[in-house]
């Protein structure tokens, strides 16, 4: 799609677009984006977005740590998914090491990460209708259902957020003694609010108003963005990393690839609606299957030194590709660490999707985007 | 003694009346920001304010305490005078617009002949503070809100114009006691059931309250037109919206619902004033628990929909409501045509509505889909 950058009506008046500062600290921008609007009128004539506000070093950082230390920066890129990035860079350092972790500690980082997901998802939808306009609804139904995983995630780590519970070999302990109640318990009150939710915003005629056909993309722009995620399967196109190239358990189990077919800011919200129960099944399809065992790979040494090669490992976030290129000489600490943000190649479309548009559409297609700025910034 | 003096002089009955409204609307606002946020909680699974005094039944009281104390900013850049004076501007054309409304038969402040029509000139007036806001508070986000405001006020005036008129068209009279004298046996809302949905739309939009909160939509401009204000001038804009809130409510169940009447009757010709006070108070709150609720399940329109539903719907319907209305009224026929007649047309006007909100943005043909679908 050519970015078409509209020139002031021709009048009599004099007429001047002006710049409008959205972020960094705005309602609407999620985290610190900022980006700074030309506007003519309500129409968005041009969009800078300026990020950077939130780097920290996040790739440089974990270069002078030990390969165990690293799992808790990768908590901290994408703060909604955290299992998900833990299990991409674990799994990094197991296929550079060449360990094999047991059956146990894959069902259950399976697990976990699909839990993940739904919370990440349902985080999205609460932002969203605030974004939207829907004054705290949807942000108290989906920071209900989200509270109940992240304390079922602190019963199994201890931790709200910030888990730090893969280990390359493994995970660091094993579950609690009533996991499988528990984890029944919390799955069912989740499919229910997930129902609840989507009642709540898919039907609603202000929703379909506002978001059906809006910034539609194709799949070929979607590809030339390198979009991936729900805003690629929204276009049409049926690629999801679990599916195309299944790392950990993933070609055990049977889900869906929920897909769009205009690639509009509507269909991005059925395919994650539709992607949390597809996680939801694929928890309740390993919750039948996992086996009891050891949870970590035998033989580990305490510090672990990773033979010299270079890996490029990257899993299925909520956000869409993450993933993580490592490059080891054979020491305890990884000589050079790169995290693909799935946010970030997202966020490159945010101008040609945006620009034409209404101000206040603007606000809802950033909010489609679905992005993490920690993930973005790094 | 002291009450018959008062109410031989017409200069102190209307200064009594005038000090009794003045005391019961800061106490009634107060009291409606904590309805509204317990309501609101409700409906979002929380408890909603629970500190202040039982059930939180306080902290309206001390929300006011602090914007009170609170510190008058004004923006280095803003126009001094448009900034100072737009709190007013919004707020007096508001409490004015009180001063037609009756209560019951006999309470009210002044029972003008003309009331319906003061009610709309007087009330339309706050428009030119949302701009004067918008414009002296040199914010683009403002500026943005301001101008919104303004396309918005002056839209849906129109049509709430066009329902109060088809009301007033039956009775053949724009005071209010005798249009709802006029609904002694069934509340116009039976036969002006279009007119009905017009006004509480139209209504909605007057008040900025969702979906079309577009001038204060905070996820855009942060608040539109009160951006830069803070304490005392930022309540005069609360103050200002939840009067005209329960104005609106008050009005719509006037109107509409046929006032301070009991239905069938009930208590047949001698009413007391007690009944009548608590039947308007429960038409009223059937509106303003409306608003709320709607607040909480409908997101905001877009500018360009907000628009073109007033202009492609509501006034076309308007205009079919008072074309009803004048068949009735040449032809003679009866009343009762009208319930079929504004009721199709209402039917028609929400399948309309329902159906350009379902197919916006529905791609028939790949290649031919526009950015930003319009109504």
């Amino acid at each position: 799609m050519a970015i078409e950058t509209r020139l002031p009506a021709e009048s009599d008046l004099e007429t001047i677009d002006i710049n409008v500062n959205v972020g960094p600290q705005h309602p609407a921008t999620h985290g610190v984006f900022r980006m700074i609007l030309t506007v003519d009128g309500e129409l968005v004539v041009d969009l800078d977005p300026v990020i950077g506000y939130m780097h920290r070093g996040n790739e440089k950082l974990p270069e002078n740590c030990d390969f165990r230390q690293v799992i808790g920066y990768h908590d901290r890129t994408d703060y909604l998914a955290q299992f998900n990035t833990e299990h991409c860079y674990v799994e990094a350092v197991e296929r550079l090491a060449g360990i094999t972790p047991p059956e146990r500690a894959e069902y259950i980082r399976v697990i976990l990460a699909e839990m993940n997901r739904i919370a990440s998802h349902l985080m999205f939808f609460g932002a969203f209708g605030t974004d939207i306009g829907l004054f705290g609804t949807s942000f108290m139904y989906a920071f209900r259902d989200r509270e109940t995983i992240q304390d079922f995630f602190e019963e199994i780590t201890g931790e709200r957020m910030m888990y730090n519970y893969f280990r390359p070999g493994g995970v660091a302990w094993d579950l609690p003694e009533n996991f499988h109640e528990r984890c029944w318990q919390v799955l069912n009150s989740v499919e229910r609010g997930i129902d609840q939710l989507d009642a709540l915003m898919m039907e609603n005629e202000v929703v379909l108003a506002r978001c059906r056909g809006l910034s539609p993309v194709t799949p070929d722009d979607a590809i030339n963005w390198g979009l991936s995620g729900p805003m690629l399967r929204a276009t049409g196109l049926k690629h999801d990393l679990r599916r195309a190239e299944p790392y950990s358990i993933y070609d055990r189990f049977k889900f869906e690839i929920p897909t769009g077919t205009q690639g509009d800011v509507y269909d991005r919200l059925v395919v994650r609606m539709e992607e949390m129960r597809q996680s939801a099944w694929i928890v309740e399809q390993a919750l039948d299957d996992m086996p009891d065992g050891p949870i970590m790979a035998e033989g580990l040494k305490r510090v672990l030194r990773v033979p010299a090669g270079e890996v490029y490992m990257r899993v299925e976030s909520p956000r869409g590709e993450y993933g993580t290129y490592l490059v080891s000489q054979g020491s305890d600490k990884p000589w050079r660490h790169k995290v693909r943000g799935a946010s970030f190649s997202n966020l490159s479309a945010l101008r040609a999707m945006s620009v034409g548009n209404y101000i206040s559409d603007v606000i809802i297609i950033l909010g489609s985007i679905d992005i993490v700025l920690c993930e973005v910034d790094r | 003694m002291f009450l018959a003096f008062v109410s031989d002089n017409p200069w102190l009955e209307a200064v009594a009346r005038l000090a009794i409204i003045a005391l019961l609307i800061p106490i009634g606002v107060i009291m409606l920001t904590w309805v509204e946020r317990k309501v609101i909680g409700r409906l979002q699974m929380r408890l909603g304010p629970m500190r202040v005094g039982p059930y939180g039944l306080l902290q309206g009281f001390a929300d006011t305490i602090k914007l009170l104390t609170k510190e008058d900013l004004r923006p280095h850049t803003a126009d001094r005078w448009t900034f100072e004076l737009a709190p007013f501007v919004i707020v007096v054309p508001v409490i004015m617009s009180l001063v037609a409304i009756p209560f019951t038969a006999d309470l009210f402040i002044q029972n003008l002949t003309l009331g319906l029509f003061y009610f709309v000139a007087v009330s339309g007036l706050s428009i030119v503070g949302f701009v004067m806001a918008g414009w002296g508070s040199d914010n683009k986000y403002a500026l943005l809100g301001g101008v919104r405001a303004a396309a918005q006020l002056i839209s849906y005036e129109i049509p709430l114009v066009m329902a109060i008129v088809a009301v007033a068209m039956l009775p053949q009279t724009l005071n209010i006691p005798a249009i709802v004298a006029a609904q002694q046996d069934t509340p116009n809302i039976v036969f002006q059931s279009l007119a009905f949905l017009i006004f509480v739309i139209a209504g909605t939009a007057e008040l900025y309250r969702p979906p079309f909160d577009i001038p204060v939509a905070e996820s855009e401009v942060v608040g539109g037109p009160t951006v830069e204000y803070s304490g005392i001038r930022w309540s005069m804009f609360q103050l200002g919206e939840f009067v005209s809130m329960v104005l609106i409510s008050i009005l719509g169940s006037l109107i509409f619902l046929g006032g301070w009447q009991w239905p069938w009757s009930l208590f047949d010709e001698s009413v007391p004033v007690a009944a009548q006070v608590a039947m308007m108070a429960l038409k009223t709150s059937v509106f303003i628990f409306f608003f709320m609720w709607i607040r909480t399940s409908l997101p905001r329109l877009r500018i360009d929909q907000m628009m073109s539903f007033c202009w492609q719907i509501l006034l076309p319907f308007a205009l079919l409501q008072i074309i009803l209305n004048g068949l009735v009224l040449v032809y003679d026929w009866p009343n009762e045509t009208l319930i079929l007649l504004s009721g199709a047309a209402s039917v028609a006007a929400v399948y309309l509505t329902n159906r350009t909100a379902r197919m916006s943005g529905v791609r028939f043909e790949p290649g031919l889909q526009r950015v930003g679908s319009v109504l």
